[in-house]
């Protein structure tokens, strides 16, 4: 078996964090590889069953990114994605799942180095909490057929 | 009790009458004892169907959503809560309802009394103030009537009607010293894994009937999350992550418009404790926005608004 590699899914907004995603490449900054971007038209657009679905499919870790407060494109997506990630992380966190694996942060399309620097930052946390299990279905009697490894299988099946 | 019933019937009688309503929603005795089953009144001859008692923990706002006519609806504190929902929800509109309030002392939770009978079937029940006296073949038993009411009755601090056209009866005292948060904070004191253990063997039982959703006032999408297929967000199977995430998710939907009515757990017909998830919403609105649930009719609901200095603290 391979060392163990975290996945991260990461929603980034188009209009500010995909940007800064994009100066990063071209400024050369390093940062793990370890993210998969997902770009959505803004941090309001995120739904909780995206976040769980992305649980659901195997991922270690989910980060979302947005404009900062006062620049969303939308004027307030980002206001009303707010109260809305509060509550969802203080209930993720409430039903048991581990507070390393969910991030959220505000990255302008001019913050490459920030953006570099979250990555970083969220994949090393990510990595301290290990593989995620819980959201991930596994039928019992595969543990004894394929040991350790079913979870990764099932994650890469999905 | 016996007085809530008679001036149910007055009013209803009354207001169907005058031609006030096009109907009135309210209970009538349902065909076990400790089950009323709600009922729609249309004519003034049907009338004397109505009753009241403490089995009457459904949730009425439930039948109001999406509805073109004009109704009287019996509401106890929480269903007046749950209407406040649904009017700025613009589910409902003001004028299409006439709210007949009844404060109220909590509703018995038939489940413990069942269990306390340990099998014995109940034929007949009486209720006073104090006491509930159950009686069936060759027994009677009497229960204090604080030991026997639902879980959320019994931390309920708002058992009088926020709104209402006609006060049935003199507002009751609230409750005053009632710590409606403390499992939730038990729950918070546990470790990460702790908690997800707990969470896993409090809906280990369930057999995704949606019994929970089906009873919840505040359950009226077109099409539930549960029922998408393209994308498909939940799986239908009973693995404990499709139940899980049903439970998630469902409990989500609620964030700032559970009035912790207790329909959910009423519901359940494997008497599983899902208001914990809700509850745990239900403070953190509390203590993030300082917003509770139904009692202002002029409020926005939380998540439809925002302040510029909302808690942030959690974002990088």
């Amino acid at each position: 078996m391979s060392q163990w590699e975290p996945k991260i899914v990461a929603f980034l907004c188009n209009w500010c964090s995909y940007g800064a995603a994009d100066l990063a490449g071209v400024s050369r900054l390093q940062y793990p590889v370890n993210i998969r971007v997902i770009r959505v038209p803004c941090s309001g657009r995120i739904n909780p069953k995206f976040i769980l679905a992305a649980f659901r499919h195997g991922a270690d870790g989910v980060w979302v990114s947005g404009c900062h407060p006062g620049d969303c494109h939308y004027i307030e997506g980002n206001y009303y994605a707010r109260r809305k990630f509060a509550l969802l992380k203080s209930l993720l966190e409430h039903t048991g799942i581990d507070p390393r694996r969910l991030h959220f942060s505000w990255i302008s399309s001019a913050e490459a180095s920030k953006f570099a620097q979250v990555a970083r930052e969220v994949v090393e946390t990510v990595r301290d909490a290990g593989p995620a299990r819980h959201f991930i279905k596994t039928l019992p009697q595969w543990d004894s057929v394929w040991g350790e490894s079913t979870a990764e299988i099932q994650a890469e099946v999905v | 009790m016996h007085a809530y019933t008679e001036k149910i019937r007055e009013a209803a009688r009354r207001l169907l009458a005058e031609k006030k309503v096009d109907g009135v929603i309210g209970f009538r005795r349902g065909t076990l004892p400790l089950m009323n089953e709600p009922v729609f009144v249309r004519h003034a001859d049907q009338v004397d169907q109505l009753v009241w008692d403490g089995n009457c923990g459904v949730n009425l706002a439930n039948y109001l959503t999406k509805r073109k006519d004009r109704v009287a609806v019996v509401a106890k504190g929480c269903d007046s809560r749950n209407i406040v929902v649904h009017i700025q929800e613009n589910q409902i509109a003001r004028d299409q309802l006439y709210i007949l309030g009844i404060p109220c002392k909590g509703m018995l939770n038939r489940r413990a009394i069942l269990k306390a009978l340990d099998g014995r079937e109940p034929l007949q029940v009486e209720e006073t103030e104090a006491d509930v006296t159950v009686s069936g073949d060759g027994f009677e038993q009497v229960f204090p009537r604080k030991d026997v009411l639902q879980d959320n009755c019994k931390i309920c601090i708002h058992r009088n009607p926020v709104i209402y056209d006609e006060l049935l009866g003199d507002p009751v005292e609230e409750q005053k010293d009632v710590d409606r948060y403390e499992d939730v904070r038990r729950i918070e004191a546990m470790t990460v894994e702790e908690r997800w253990t707990y969470f896993e063997e409090l809906i280990a039982p369930c057999i995704r009937c949606y019994a929970c959703r089906n009873a919840c006032p505040q359950c009226y999408c077109p099409t539930c999350f549960v029922d998408e297929s393209r994308p498909q967000w939940v799986g239908k199977s009973l693995d404990p992550t499709d139940t899980r995430t049903f439970h998630f998710l469902r409990a989500y939907h609620m964030a700032g418009r559970c009035t912790d009515c207790g329909a959910c757990e009423r519901a359940c017909p494997m008497d599983i404790k899902v208001r914990q998830f809700t509850k745990k919403l239900e403070k953190d609105v509390k203590e993030l926005f300082g917003y509770e649930v139904g009692v202002m009719l002029e409020e926005r609901p939380p998540l439809d608004t925002y302040r510029p200095d909302d808690p942030q603290d959690f974002i990088r």
